[in-house]
């Protein structure tokens, strides 16, 4: 008879990794159909675009490095959506794929793949677009029913940020998606509704999207601006809730989490409120990656009775 | 912090599979060959006392225990002693393997009476000499827990009956059916060691267990020689770690490397405990177990009273047979049990419980990269952080192994039953045990 012996334990939990990138994605649904209402099914065939390049992007990669194949584990499809999240509905097609490149091969490949990269590859992947493509990556742009629009053509308009007085949206707009951004981050109620699943299902915890948002808002409101409307307002909640929660850039204890979550919202309210652009979500949550194996190495867990030796 | 930190439960929650629970002990005899490792224990073995053709009897002595720490072996039949000779045992070491063929009859040594038991020394020999070793998986001889070193005060007795493991209730039977042994047990002990307190740990998942104790403290209340409290502690896996219960129970915390007697605590198992009672009483030694059998590969399961050394082949047909090819049968629970690599191997003194998987359940996942979620220390009962230990590990990297603290991990295995990315965590810890251990050997020299 043949008997596997291996070392114990004999028996795994169910949760995978695809599974808990799977119910990220679950969670990004209602924000895809918020912008289908908002800005049109180009939104949806951007979004599509963008993911199957990532896809495409790692398995090739995979293959040419010679390494296991990982499209299963779904983290590609999650950092596509969110890459696409981040674009304007309107952004030619190869940018879109440029993007992916930028996010899949050079931020997650080059470094290991999953687990390994220092830095959030969608956000690199904005980061990178919005400085090479500036003007199309800040061209917003609203269409159909719920933007209040009769037409069919694409309007451009500005992100809340950039508006000011009468023009700025009301709160209503802000939960609801009525106003310029880009394709994931308008509808605030519909990423609340994806935090709220996520949080349901053990995928994240709320220490960081809350100390983010909080200490934006706290900030903003020191600075003399509206902490509501800065944090419905922007890719504020799109970053704090999705990408700033990435397991692989961001600390693992309480302490850390906590820590990165207020350094991410302080930095975010210094570039809102200095700098000469109005968006410093994907900065912060960069620069605070970057930080992350420090803030690791300072929030280590203290083990139950350890004794210190003496060297 | 906000919280007490040391009592607060850390764990992981395992389906229970606990079928088995309230099924009565079904006495399985008739045993063709059983074979009895002469080392049952923790520390060195015994030496043989019996030879080719020599009879033997039930309770009869057969090995001779080498060294102050061992404790004799009992044959388990009467009968033939068919060989004597070195094999290897299921847990890898090896041993001299006495093989007994039985003649059926069971006829019980002469020499069996109850012991003269007059003072502490008198107690812990004949504790020894029923070659009792602690029965909850851990085979760790009694009489020298039960004997701290000079200068350590033993004031608190822990009985664990927590039982975390997923599918055995053994132990959650012993308490419903022989709490009175186990109060008996628990007396006998304070008394002879002077304790004055006793805390059992069970998980509240038993509460006909922790009612049966219950009222077998009342029904005892003017002999008690100590204070016996029972305490239900939450279902979470591993609450019946030694080191983690007396947390529990007593907000004492055991230095890494250290001993529960540091502490002034002494942790017997529910099943050890009774078992006391019993020797005292009868002088039959250590020759019968309580096993959970179960598994999925199985017909039938339930709870058993089987003799040591009963090969587990046989105790398979005898409780009902496979319905499927086995792939790995576990001696102990799936959370911390050891696989076995053929099913001729012995039923063990600390054998708990088998469990029996099929070749879909054996199958072993395969590993990924690390995702770095936290899930791994988030579930450590001893706050350490697994797959820092377990990169560390791989890396043989004896300082950070050292700095990180590897020796404070019990290897409970919850990190890697949590771990999303399937990593072999405590797979590679225990390696870096290892590591860490010939590395101070070696600094020592
Ligand atoms: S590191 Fe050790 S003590 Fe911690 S969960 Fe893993 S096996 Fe258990
Ligand atoms: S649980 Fe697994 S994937 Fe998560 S941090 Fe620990 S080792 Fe990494």
């Amino acid at each position: 008879m043949y008997l596997n012996v291996s070392s114990s334990p004999h028996i795994r939990d169910s949760v995978t990794t695809r599974r808990l990138m799977g119910d990220v994605v679950i969670a990004l649904i209602p924000a895809l159909v918020a912008s289908y209402f908002i800005f049109g099914v180009r939104a949806i065939i951007l979004t599509l675009i963008t993911v199957a390049s990532c896809v495409f992007f790692e398995w090739i990669s995979r293959l040419i490095m010679k390494r296991d194949n990982t499209i299963h584990d779904m983290s590609a499809v999650v950092t596509g959506t969110i890459l696409a999240f981040c674009l304007p509905a309107g952004l030619p097609v190869w940018m879109a794929i440029f993007g992916a490149f930028i996010a899949i091969v050079v931020v997650k490949e080059m470094f290991g793949g999953i687990g390994s990269n220092i830095a959030n590859p969608a956000i690199v992947g904005r980061i990178v677009l919005g400085m090479s493509f500036g003007s199309e990556m800040n061209s917003y742009s609203v269409i159909g029913t719920l933007a209040g629009e009769t037409g069919t053509d694409l309007v451009a308009t500005a992100t809340p940020l950039a508006l000011s007085g009468d023009q700025a949206a009301s709160y209503l707009d802000l939960l609801l998606g009525r106003h310029g951004g880009t394709i994931g981050e308008v509808s605030a109620a519909a990423l609340l509704l994806g935090c709220a699943y996520l949080v349901l299902r053990g995928v994240i915890d709320l220490w960081i999207p809350a100390t983010f948002v909080v200490s934006t808002g706290l900030f903003m409101w020191v600075l003399g601006h509206d902490p509501i409307y800065h944090v419905l307002a922007g890719g504020l909640l799109l970053g704090a809730i999705y990408m700033a929660t990435d397991y692989v850039t961001s600390p693992t204890t309480t302490k850390g989490k906590i820590i990165f979550g207020i350094g991410c919202g302080l930095l975010t309210g210094l570039f809102r409120g200095f700098a000469a652009s109005p968006e410093g979500v994907s900065f912060a949550i960069l620069l605070m990656n970057i930080m992350n194996p420090h803030l690791e190495r300072w929030t280590r867990l203290k083990t139950i009775g350890g004794v210190d030796y003496v060297a | 912090m906000f919280f007490k930190k040391t009592s607060r439960a850390i764990g992981v929650h395992p389906p229970q599979n606990k079928g088995t629970q309230g099924m009565a002990f079904v006495e399985v005899n008739g045993f063709k060959t059983i074979t009895i490792p002469l080392n049952l224990q923790v520390g060195p073995g015994c030496s043989a006392l019996v030879k080719k053709g020599d009879p033997v009897k039930v309770g009869q002595k057969i090995g001779e225990p080498l060294g102050h720490w061992s404790v004799p072996a009992h044959s388990s039949v009467s009968g033939t002693v068919v060989s004597v000779k070195k094999e290897i045992l299921s847990n890898g070491s090896v041993a001299d393997l006495v093989a007994i063929e039985s003649d059926g009859q069971q006829t019980l040594d002469e020499s069996i009476k109850p012991p003269a038991v007059t003072d502490k020394a008198s107690f812990l020999s004949a504790i020894r000499d029923s070659g009792l070793v602690g029965l909850g998986g851990a085979a760790f001889p009694t009489h020298v827990k039960l004997n701290p070193p000079d200068g350590k005060t033993i004031d608190t007795l822990v009985i664990n009956g927590a039982e975390c493991e997923p599918y055995i209730t053994a132990d959650d039977q012993i308490m419903r059916t022989r709490a009175d042994r186990i109060i008996k047990g628990i007396n006998l002990v304070c008394h002879y060691l002077d304790i004055s307190r006793c805390l059992i740990g069970v998980e509240d998942n038993k509460p006909e267990a922790i009612k049966a104790l219950n009222d077998a403290i009342n029904s005892h209340a003017g002999e008690l020689k100590a204070g016996i409290s029972v305490v239900s502690v939450k279902t979470l896996y591993p609450t019946g770690a030694e080191k983690v219960l007396i947390r529990y129970l007593t907000d004492r915390i055991v230095p890494e490397n250290g001993l529960p007697a540091d502490v002034g605590v002494v942790v017997l198992n529910v099943g050890t405990v009774s078992f006391i009672a019993d020797v005292i009483d009868t002088g039959m030694p250590l020759i019968r177990k309580f096993v959970t059998v179960d598994g999925s590969a199985m017909n039938r399961h339930g709870n058993y009273d089987l003799p040591i050394g009963a090969p587990i082949e046989d105790v398979i047909e005898a409780v009902g047979g496979a319905k499927e090819p086995i792939g790995k049968v576990i001696m102990g629970g799936p959370m911390m049990g050891v696989a076995i690599d053929d099913i001729r191997h012995p039923i063990l003194k600390h054998t708990n419980s088998l469990i029996m998987a099929g070749e879909k359940g054996a199958k072993i996942p395969k590993e990924w990269n690390c995702i770095h979620c936290g899930r791994c220390s988030r579930s450590c009962p001893m706050m350490l952080m697994p797959s820092e230990l377990d990169m560390a590990a791989r890396q043989e990297n004896i300082d950070e192994l050292r700095e990180f603290h590897v020796m404070n991990c019990i290897e409970c295995g919850s990190c890697t039953y949590v771990c999303p990315a399937k990593r072999y965590l405590v797979q590679n810890i225990r390696i870096g045990k290892n590591l860490y251990r010939q590395a101070a050997r070696k600094a020592a020299k």
